[in-house]
């Protein structure tokens, strides 16, 4: 052989083998890209030490607040002597060093965050005074690099609000800053609770704006709290204290005192131990409490009918340690914990998990800061020492329970399974649940398949058993032509011509389901009462094409029908009767014509393998049969269908699996609602639409974006499941046809 | 055949209901009646699209008629589009007040037009309101660039500033109305070649010019000599746009002034521009040759031209070329690979359980729904594949994204990966039909594996590869979940083929038939008037994708016949 046609052969069968193999490792590739996408959702949290730096501070100024600027480039650090410190923390050089309060020097006794994701802070000093600063930083990029150049504001003035009237110091801060007004609570070390509300009311002529004070008083037995929190709406006020009793105040309504109600009282743990750190979560919402014995729960207020209560809502576990510290994350709902042994712990509320645990060295420390993005931690202890740590944290909201149980969100009345992936601001709760996505999916495809098992598998076994050969060889390819039909236009016919149809002839529709199969009995009988000679003029196996007549004949009759039956039995419009009488809630848009639309979709799949398989049943083992003395139907029912019965139902799970994994039809005539009912008459969303309607606005790698990959990932694992075992089935029925 | 037996036969024909029901009959009556459904339904959906679909083109007349309500009489012009029976339950707690008894009422729809002037297109009128029906012989309608279709009467018609015809119902006045709308009509033309070809390719020298000069500084290249040449490129193309400009503003400015009066039925007359101006006609006057004529003429229009007015009029050609375009593309992707795979699998490798198992892995994956690879064209394609090759090669581009952002070769590389398992299904089976026989021959003349493979093998098993593909084509032509993730967009603002280098642009985004029916459907904000461009849509892509699957059906007969004549 000439060596270059040798060498040829083998170059050709190094391509195709390379080739092929490639390919089907491509095919591979879908399903390891989508782990490699998910995988990133169910890792725990890692945190690594970045730099230790020593700051110059002395004894008498300890630090009292720390943050750390959203690029992780900067920190402030306010000491107890009322001096902001802005420091770059790589080279740990001060950048600014001010006094907050200028005027006077009146010794600083408390500072406090407006919330997690807010640079207002509360500074509360010795004579009773609130002076309320911000720090700002700003972004310039001289020379193509970033410059980072901090100031403090002080947006109410930098004058000093009296808010302790007896002139006592304050010992515990809380306020709220809104459009509306402000609300400053305050405990004075004499004691005294103190609650001044700032209301903002526009002058119509100037269009000035106007603050207007009111001091607000409560009706509380003299004691020394440990914590002050206010809402975000600026309503509830909560008290906390030492022994682990809270109280929680209605700033919007007085009781018959003329001092502010108190909505709800109780004691935080139930085997009444101490409270010994607590913390708001990020919105305002929830606060956070540890008792001096290792528990951790969430709380947050629940409308019970007219009256609102404080509400456990889960408990962390924390293995047993008593927590110094709580951190709230200024993004997300999760949360840092630091203990008395060092440890550090990381949570997440919704996604009820603890993302870490490990060891810091804290017990020295006596500030510490998480930045905006979480992505950072700032330690500092009693000698100056500041450490960063890089903590990686991804993805903390995403757990099994998030996805599939349940879920207690705040502001819920209750436990629920909620799909809600992003709203407007940045406090927001994402509400994950799949539960409604795969009941939706399940829903939609349940609708479907009740239409088209039915008409697939009867359709099939006339067509393959009784139906006239000539006839067959049209009809089969008719059926399957559907098939082809993109489900864009399914879907579009049956959001635009379908569900209104519905709506308005909806007692035809029904009429139809009960009627239908009564003219076609009712035609078969009298078909059989016909003379013998006038029968034999249409030949076997030609049922099917009579019955057309039939069927359009039905048909027209029950919507020509429509009006005036429903003028009978609904007063005129069934719709309003449904809705009204029967108490169901209707969409037009609903899963019967999803039902229906998706239905047609699947027909052809059904119809196509079984009628395969029951064609392919060996033809002496029916000839048997009827030999044997059955008639067709016995023959059909105890030998053909046991026969291709695996191949029914491997028909079925294909269809199946395309109902499923449907998603134009879905997307088009449903009114893509992640609802949990039942109800025909309403609609739902599915996973694969719920991913063709978010993917698009997804940000990268985010949550959200692994999520959809998530919810893809869960709908490939599924059909290629119900599709193997399908394939399987066949395989073994072709074996089993082959021994026959 | 004895008594008996006779008499036990005429009773099982005969006897009654029960011996009927339980001899199964009535069973096969019902299974009967599942294919009679089944085909009642494929026939009746494709009969609703062609009837809606063909409909749509017709030039119906225009109806003028009175709508008395509440003792007030109002005129009002238009098409009859639809009519429907409504209750007098349902109309009077609406608080429409009836004049008939009912209990029925048949309310019409009519189209009006004048969506400018008076509000919306489409009016619900009860028939017993309507008084004085009939169809005047001087009623128009005229399609617009905007706001929609005109029903009304011509009153005068003005060319560039001069009054040169007047009066309803004058020959005279329609005639000059058609030339200017003539004139106009080339002009646009004008403007348009102008704007998209001249214009669109300076933009893109321009875009180049930009493009170098950054590449210049990334890389650190101050050579004063390159930048001056491209000043002196970008002061080219700067003349050349400034003379264009000013073209094109004598373009503009020499249709400015040709405007026509119409007269509404409500009696205003009101001055419009003839350049928003596409077409004029006179239904009521037409001939059914000239009827057709039109409707051919709108056809046309369909196939052929842009769509106008948020899609929802004008044509769809943008939407038939993406489609075609991405599908052509798809094909020269998915055959070499699929037949490879296949070749692979059926003559290279080792039959045994790994086979099988690949075997059934492939065909489970034509099961796999399709947005699962539009979500993996997306992350895997666009963000990973794409955003690698934006900084390997596109990095003077950056941060906008070339190919790191939805696109046209990446919706064909998608759907090449939704329709590989059909190509490879369909190529193997081809493969294993051809006899043994054939190849053993081929081996023992001499002929290498590959020489066989290449002379004999692949040549009999191009109809079954052809099959594959033209399936394959099919599922990819109406496939459009996937497509929305990785590259369709409602309105691309041009081809993805053009005169500009590299003249194919598989960066671009682009438009298709499947996500047009979606976008104008359901996110149009009119979507009483778009819809029957919406069924005509549909019906285009049923006519597109039946035409495939019959090529391909017929193939794969003629395919069978070849075989049967190989193995006598």
């Amino acid at each position: 052989m000439a060596p270059w046609r040798h060498f040829k052969d083998r170059a050709a069968t190094v391509v195709i083998s390379a080739g092929g193999g490639a390919v089907l490792m491509s095919i591979l590739l879908i399903f390891f890209y989508l782990v490699y996408e998910i995988l990133p959702l169910f890792s725990a949290a890692k945190i690594e030490l970045a730099t230790e730096q020593q700051l110059q501070l002395t004894a008498a100024t300890d630090a009292a607040y720390m943050y750390i600027e959203e690029q992780g480039e900067m920190s402030l650090i306010l000491d107890t002597g009322g001096h902001a410190r802005f420091s770059e923390l790589a080279s740990g050089a001060t950048v600014l060093y001010q006094p907050l309060r200028q005027q006077d020097s009146v010794a600083l006794t408390v500072v406090s965050a407006e919330a997690a994701d807010s640079r207002l802070l509360g500074l509360g000093y010795a004579d009773g005074t609130v002076l309320l600063a911000s720090h700002e930083y700003r972004l310039s990029y001289p020379d193509d690099k970033r410059l980072i150049t901090p100031r403090i504001e002080y947006p109410h003035g930098d004058d000093p609000i009296q808010v302790a009237a007896d002139g006592s110091a304050l010992a515990l801060l809380a306020l709220r800053d809104t459009d509306a007004g402000l609300v400053i609570a305050a405990q004075s070390t004499s004691g005294e609770l103190w609650v001044v509300r700032y209301t903002k009311e526009e002058n119509f002529l100037s269009g000035e704006i106007e603050l207007e004070r009111e001091e607000l008083s409560l009706n509380l037995p003299r004691k020394e709290y440990a914590a002050l929190y206010l809402g975000t709406d600026q309503r509830w006020l909560y008290l906390l204290d030492k022994a682990g009793a809270y109280q929680v105040i209605d700033l919007n309504r007085e009781d018959v005192s003329g001092a502010q109600q108190l909505a709800d009282e109780g004691r935080l743990f139930a085997d009444g131990s101490e409270l010994s750190t607590s913390s708001m979560l990020l919105g305002g919402i929830s606060l956070l409490a540890a008792s001096t014995d290792g528990e951790l729960s969430q709380y947050f207020m629940v409308r019970n009918g007219k009256e609102a209560a404080l509400n456990k809502i889960r408990s962390f576990d924390t293995g047993g340690a008593q927590l110094l510290q709580l951190l709230p994350e200024q993004r997300r709902k999760g949360f840092l914990a630091l203990d008395a042994d060092g440890q550090l712990q990381i949570f997440h509320t919704t996604g009820q998990r603890k993302l870490l645990s490990q060891s810091v060295d804290y017990r020295a420390t006596q500030v510490a800061a998480i930045a905006p993005r979480a992505d950072a931690l700032l330690l500092m202890d009693q000698n100056g020492k500041v450490s960063q740590w890089d903590i990686d944290n991804e993805h903390p909201e995403i757990s099994f329970s998030a996805l599939w149980t349940k879920i207690w969100y705040e502001s819920y009345p209750e436990p629920d399974y909620t799909w809600q992936s992003s709203a407007s601001s940045n406090d927001f709760e994402p509400k994950y649940s799949f539960a409604p996505l795969a009941f939706g999916t399940l829903k939609a495809a349940f609708y479907a398949m009740l239409i088209a098992a039915p008409l697939a598998i009867c359709g099939a076994i006339y067509t393959a058993y009784f139906m006239a050969p000539a006839l067959r060889r049209k009809i089969k390819p008719l059926i399957e032509l559907m098939e082809a039909l993109p489900t864009v236009i399914l879907g579009f016919l049956a959001g635009l011509w379908l569900a209104p149809f519905v709506e308005t002839n909806l007692t035809g529709v029904f009429s139809v389901l009960l009627l239908m199969p009564v003219g076609i009995l009712g035609f078969a009988f009298f078909w059989s009462r016909l003379p013998v000679n006038l029968r034999t003029l249409v030949p076997d196996g030609w049922h099917a094409a009579i019955l057309i007549p039939v069927v359009c004949g039905v048909t027209w009759l029950c919507f020509a029908m429509n009006d005036s039956v429903e003028l009978l039995l609904f007063g005129g419009d069934m719709r309003a009767w449904i809705t009204q009488d029967l108490g169901i809630s209707f969409d037009q848009r609903n899963a019967l014509v999803v039902g229906i639309a998706m239905g047609m979709a699947v027909i052809p799949t059904i119809f196509s393998i079984a009628e395969d398989a029951i064609f392919a049943v060996p033809k002496h083992l029916s000839y048997g049969s009827l030999a044997l003395g059955a008639t067709p139907w016995q023959t059909l029912v105890g030998v053909v269908i046991p026969t291709a019965s695996p191949g029914i139902f491997s028909g079925l799970m294909i269809g199946l699996g395309r109902a499923v994994g449907e998603t134009m039809i879905v997307l088009m005539a449903t009114g893509n609602t992640p609802i949990m009912d039942a109800n025909i008459f309403e609609g739902m969303r599915t996973l694969a639409a719920n991913i063709a309607v978010e993917v698009p606005e997804a940000e990268v790698d985010s949550s959200h974006f692994r999520i959809l990959f998530l919810a893809a990932f869960v709908l490939f694992m599924f059909t290629f499941v119900v599709n193997t075992i399908a394939e399987i089935i066949r395989q073994r029925l072709r074996v089993k046809y082959g021994s026959l | 055949m004895s008594a008996s037996e006779k008499n036990s036969l005429y009773l099982q024909k005969r006897a009654g209901m029960l011996t009927w029901i339980r001899s199964g009959e009535p069973l096969i009556w019902a299974n009967g009646a599942a294919v009679s459904i089944s085909v009642i339904a494929v026939v009746g959906l494709i009969s609703l699209l062609a009837v809606r679909g063909f409909g749509h083109f017709w030039p119906n007349n225009i109806i003028q008629s009175g709508v008395v309500y509440d003792g007030q009489e109002s005129a009002q012009l238009g098409v009859l589009v639809e009519e429907k029976q409504v209750s007098g339950e349902q109309l009077r707690s609406a608080g429409i007040t009836l004049v008939g008894a009912g209990p029925f009422f048949n309310r019409m729809l009519f189209k009006q037009g004048n969506r400018d002037f008076l509000g919306s297109d489409f009016v619900w009128v009860l028939e017993e309101q309507l008084v004085d029906t009939h169809n005047p012989e001087w009623a128009m309608v005229v399609e617009r660039l905007e706001w929609g279709n005109q029903y009304g009467f011509l009153h005068s018609v003005t060319v560039r500033g001069e009054r040169v015809a007047e009066g309803e119902g004058v020959p005279r006045t329609w005639q000059a109305f058609q030339q200017a709308i003539a004139g106009s009509v080339a002009v646009r033309e004008e403007i348009h070649r102008i704007e998209r070809k001249e214009i669109g390719s300076i933009n893109h020298g321009m875009e180049a010019v930009r493009l170098a000069e950054r590449k210049l500084e990334m890389a650190g290249d101050v050579n004063p000599g390159a930048l001056a040449e491209l000043a002196e490129q970008r002061a080219v193309l700067d003349a050349e746009y400034r003379v264009l400009q000013q073209q094109l503003a004598s373009l503009y400015d020499s249709i400015r002034d040709d405007r026509y009066e119409v007269r509404l039925v409500d009696g205003r007359i009101v001055d419009q521009a003839i350049a928003k101006v596409v077409r004029a006609t006179l239904p009521n006057q037409m001939s059914l040759l000239q009827k057709m004529g039109h409707y051919v003429a709108k056809l046309w229009e369909f196939l052929s031209t842009e769509p106008r007015e948020a899609n929802t009029e004008g044509g769809v050609f943008p939407a038939i070329f993406g489609t075609v375009m991405m599908v052509l593309l798809m094909s020269v992707m998915v055959t070499p690979f699929g037949v490879i795979a296949a070749v692979y699998l059926r003559e290279y490798a080792r039959q045994g359980l790994v086979t099988r198992t690949i075997r059934v892995a492939v065909n489970n994956l034509a099961g796999v729904p399709s947005i699962v690879y539009g979500v993996f064209g997306l992350g895997f394609f666009v963000y990973i594949v794409g955003g690698e090759l934006d900084s390997l090669f596109f990095s003077a581009a950056l941060p906008s994204p070339t190919f790191g952002t939805p696109g046209l070769m990446w919706a064909s590389l998608t759907l090449a990966l939704l329709t590989l398992p059909v190509v490879i299904v369909a190529t193997e089976e081809g493969l294993s039909r051809i006899p043994s026989a054939v190849r053993e021959g081929s081996l023992a003349l001499g002929a290498t594996r590959a020489e066989t493979l290449w002379r004999v093998v692949l040549p009999m098993a191009s109809p079954a590869i052809m099959t594959g593909l033209i399936l394959a084509v099919a599922r990819a032509a109406g496939e459009v979940a996937p497509l929305m993730l990785v590259g369709v967009v409602k309105l691309a603002p041009s081809l993805p083929v053009d005169g500009n280098y590299p003249f194919v642009h598989l960066d671009q985004k682009f438009m298709h038939l499947g996500f047009h029916i979606y976008d104008v459907g359901f996110q149009s904000p009119n979507v009483e008037a778009a819809r029957p461009l919406v069924y005509a849509t549909a019906l285009l892509l049923v006519i597109i994708i039946a035409l495939l699957n019959f090529t391909a059906v017929s193939l794969r007969n003629r395919l069978r016949e070849r075989y049967k004549s190989l193995e006598s």
